[in-house]
């Protein structure tokens, strides 16, 4: 089924999750996923809410650990702590902006460097040349990362006084700080105006060209097209589809997660249909649901509320398709 | 200089106005002659009340600060009227300050005249002196009735780097001046009338923006600041007579050591400590023990250094084997397990007296008998004369207690603006977010909790000497005497979380209040309660805030704002220009 991806076999991924399980007590949030991500890759992880992604995401990072499965980074099995995942080469961001709020910004960016120097209190205290050696060569690297994304100006300032775009900027920063070989972003432009996801784009290109592969949870499908060379769509814990992103695209049961199976006989041919348009799932919705050969007029005749019960369904799977 | 000629405008414009303002301005500087003039005059007709304010042409006692208050009141107001050459004085403007001042002023004399009458039994007891102090300190309230002209300070004059640094110096020289006044302040009345001169008088300091100007000499010559303030405090025992107020500036400079090593754990780590001050008990128990006094178990007399070593080293350990299990747990929790941790301290101390434990520490009765240091033959127990001035027994722990403080200070600024450091506002500011950057949560807390364990057990080996005596009850979570766990978390919060000199100032207040008010003591804990209480309602970053804490809780009046202009306004006027 996921031979259509396009995966190199010859070399190791750099991120290679075998059969991840993870259970809460009797909910089973992420169900026996495997996910394998190459170097210099993209990959997209898509799936209605609480399809398990950031589940996913928690298990990837050590923050959970999954009750069965292995996670491999570059070939070796990841320990189950957080900090030590970071140290081996995996940074992420997260859903809810989590930046230390009262922190400056350039401090933040600090932070992530944490794994990568050594400098100890005792260091600290003595103030040797090699501290202030590895201090100045802390800071270079960090303004060097606040100019690629282009914060350097606001160096100073406390994290919470950026505008949210600047906020999730700086929490990419803060992660790429640790040298990752992996990055993993969980929703990076939720929230975000068509332009600022334009230029959060641009920068997710300029990352994988630093040669660093990305994992990005995104709700947005036309930033996810746009952007990933694979994407998998996770429905209910488990992984639907993997492909590239025409492929799931056009997967009609990725449709069918997101918008619900339609009941009419022909609806396969519908659902083929908008697959070209690069957004399928708002603009399906009031196509599937038309009634009776109204095609055309059905988005336009919305307003006018003919059957009450057929009119509130169309709304309700509208919403959910944009609320995405 | 737009602020300034923007400011004149606002003030003259309506012409009525402005007339109303020199005038009311003229009033407050009258009112503060009066003030003056009037300290000069006899208060009351007996000795009784002290500080003798019978003698006319004399001021004495609580006149004193009356006559400073009103001193102050009548330079602001001349600043105020524009007067050459004061005008340095107010960089952000003085009606704010004139108000802080005019109520100090007002607080100290009516302080005065209510206390006598009470003291004395009746209004009766007035010299007409008295009602006209009253009357002329009230006179400077009409400063309430001003325009506020607050404006952002201008640019500061271009002076020689010698002034700014004899600036520096005269600053700390007052400032020494000042909290030496305060210690020395010989009966609750006196001291009373103290704290409300100096309180207002501080407030309006920084009303005005003098702070401010002071604040940016001393970064910018932060080793000859930094300097200076440790030769001001280490001239206090110079200033002294007796050792009765050295024992009390030793005291507090325990106090407020222990309670700056507290901030590295609170104010860095965020780890709430509540039994913090068993650390300082595990560092003078020990020192007790190796002191060679005849109470101890063991019969070994240490040298002072390898004491203090043996007492950090213990207290050290202490800290690690307390800290490792309980530092898994977060917020509240922690809280309660340390608080559980530093009772068990106490009672365990208090049963290892050969009866219910092990003979170690005597139990209730505690290690008395601590000899004195000697080091090279120079006994800190007598009397020395050095610069031909005489310094008590209490002058020398004062000066070896200000070492222990410089090396906390040291640590604090050093750890704190380190790798280490950021790990640790990193953990608390989001714990989760701090590990997802690779921090190792557990390590990074437990090494806050052990630095600040060694810092304080450092400073219990010196308490040991100091007091000669160590008993389980002087460690307890809350008591009338400081230092205590409540006390030095109360320090901490009052002065400022996170700042060096925020637990300093938070500490001196702490234990000087109740040292010098000796009637408060029932309603001494309901005092410091109230007082918390507002203190958190009205500046919740404490007394000192750091820069962080100042912006976190105040949203407004953002320090780093960008220079004017909002980041995206320079986008607009390109656009509108294209």
């Amino acid at each position: 089924m996921n031979d259509m991806t396009t995966t190199t076999e010859t070399t190791t991924p750099v991120l290679d999750a075998g059969g991840v399980t993870m259970r809460f007590g009797g909910l089973t949030a992420v169900r026996d996923v495997d996910l394998k991500v190459n170097a210099g890759e993209i990959v997209g992880l898509i799936g209605p809410n609480g399809a398990g992604k950031t589940t996913f995401f928690n298990c990837l990072t050590g923050l959970y650990v999954p009750t069965e499965g292995t996670v491999r980074y570059k070939g070796t099995v990841l320990p189950p702590k957080p900090h030590l995942v970071t140290q081996a080469g995996i940074a992420r961001t997260f859903q809810n902006i989590r930046l230390f709020a009262n922190m400056t910004v350039l401090e933040n960016v600090l932070v992530g460097r944490h794994t990568r120097t050594k400098e100890g209190l005792w260091s600290a205290l003595v103030r040797g040349p090699g501290f202030k050696k590895a201090e100045a060569a802390s800071h270079a690297r960090s303004m060097e990362l606040l100019e690629f994304i282009g914060l350097q100006d606001k160096a100073d300032h406390l994290a919470r006084n950026l505008p949210y775009g600047d906020q999730r900027k700086l929490e990419i920063a803060r992660a790429l700080a640790s040298d990752p070989g992996l990055l993993l972003l969980d929703e990076p432009t939720a929230g975000m105006n068509p332009q600022e996801t334009r230029v959060t784009e641009e920068l997710i290109f300029a990352i994988r060209d630093m040669g660093i592969a990305v994992l990005v949870i995104e709700h947005d499908m036309r930033f996810i097209f746009n952007l990933c060379d694979r994407v998998a769509c996770l429905v209910q814990g488990e992984k639907l589809v993997e492909g590239t992103p025409s492929v799931v695209q056009g997967d009609e049961r990725v449709v069918a997660a997101y918008l619900g199976t339609p009941f009419e006989a022909d609806t396969p041919e519908k659902a083929e249909a908008p697959a070209p348009t690069e957004a399928p799932e708002p603009k399906a919705a009031p196509e599937a649901e038309a009634p009776a050969g109204t095609d055309g007029t059905a988005k336009g005749a919305e307003p006018v509320a003919e059957t009450p019960g057929a009119d509130k369904a169309q709304r309700t799977t509208s919403t959910e398709g944009e609320g995405q | 200089m737009t602020t300034d000629t923007t400011k004149t405008a606002a003030v003259t414009t309506p012409a009525g106005t402005g007339s109303r303002t020199t005038g009311l301005r003229r009033l407050t500087a009258l009112g503060g002659i009066a003030t003056i003039a009037a300290t000069f005059l006899s208060w009351t007709y007996t000795d009784e009340f002290p500080g003798d304010l019978t003698v006319y042409g004399y001021p004495g006692g609580l006149q004193v600060l009356t006559l400073v208050a009103g001193a102050l009141v009548l330079l602001y107001a001349l600043a105020a009227l524009d007067i050459r050459g004061l005008r340095w004085l107010a960089p952000t403007g003085t009606t704010k300050a004139l108000r802080f001042l005019a109520l100090g002023a007002f607080g100290t004399t009516w302080f005065t005249v209510i206390a006598i009458a009470v003291e004395l039994g009746g209004v009766v007891n007035l010299e007409p002196g008295g009602f006209v102090a009253a009357v002329a300190s009230a006179i400077p309230l009409v400063a309430f009735l001003l325009p506020d002209d607050t404006r952002k300070a201008s640019r500061p004059k271009e002076i020689p780097s010698w002034a700014e640094i004899l600036i520096i110096v005269l600053a700390f020289g007052i400032g020494l001046f000042v909290v030496t006044y305060g210690i020395d302040t010989e009966y609750a009345e006196l001291f009373t009338g103290y704290m409300i001169t100096a309180g207002f008088a501080v407030g309006a300091l920084f009303k005005s923006g003098i702070m401010a100007r002071l604040s940016v000499l001393t970064t910018k010559y932060r080793s000859i600041a930094v300097a200076a303030a440790f030769v001001a405090a280490a001239a206090f025992p110079f200033t002294q007579n007796t050792d009765q107020y050295t024992l009390i500036a030793v005291n507090i400079l325990i106090f407020a050591t222990v309670a700056l090593g507290l901030n590295i754990v609170v104010g860095l780590a965020g780890l709430l400590d509540l039994g913090y001050v068993a650390f300082l008990g595990v560092g003078a128990y020990t020192a007790a023990l190796v002191s060679g006094t005849t109470a101890s178990a063991f019969g070994v007399q240490f040298p002072f250094w390898a004491s203090v070593l043996t007492g950090a080293a213990v207290s050290l350990i202490f800290g690690v084997v307390i800290g490792a299990p309980t530092l898994r747990l977060r917020g509240d929790y922690l809280a309660i397990v340390t608080l559980g941790f530093g009772e068990i301290f106490r009672i365990t101390v208090g049963n290892l007296d050969g009866v219910s434990g092990p003979r170690v520490t005597n139990g209730p009765n505690g290690v008395p008998n601590i000899p004195d240091l000697v080091f090279f033959g120079y006994d800190f127990g007598e009397s020395h004369t050095i610069l031909g001035i005489e310094l008590g027994g209490y002058a020398n722990y004062y000066l070896l207690m200000l070492l222990a403080m410089i090396l906390v200070v040291l640590v604090f600024s050093r750890a704190g603006s380190s790798r280490i450091g950021r790990a640790w506002v990193a953990i608390r500011e989001d714990e989760t977010a701090a590990t997802a950057m690779g921090i190792n949560g557990f390590r990074v807390k437990l090494i806050a909790f052990a630095l600040g364990a060694t810092l304080a057990g450092i400073a219990g080996t010196v308490q040991a000497h100091v007091q000669s005596t160590v008993v389980p009850e002087m460690y307890v979570f809350a008591g009338p005497v400081p230092p205590n766990s409540a006390f030095l978390l109360a320090a901490v919060i009052l002065g400022g979380m996170g700042t060096i000199s925020g637990p300093l100032i938070g500490a001196t207040l702490l234990y000087m209040i109740p040292a010098k008010l000796q009637f408060l003591q029932d309603y001494q804990l309901l005092g410091f309660g109230l007082a918390l209480i507002l203190l958190m309602r009205f500046r919740p970053e404490g007394l000192i805030a750091n820069r962080r804490a100042q912006l976190e809780y105040h949203e407004t009046g953002q320090l780093d704002t960008p220079e004017g202009t909002l980041p995206d306004s320079g986008v607009g006027t390109v656009k509108a220009g294209a």
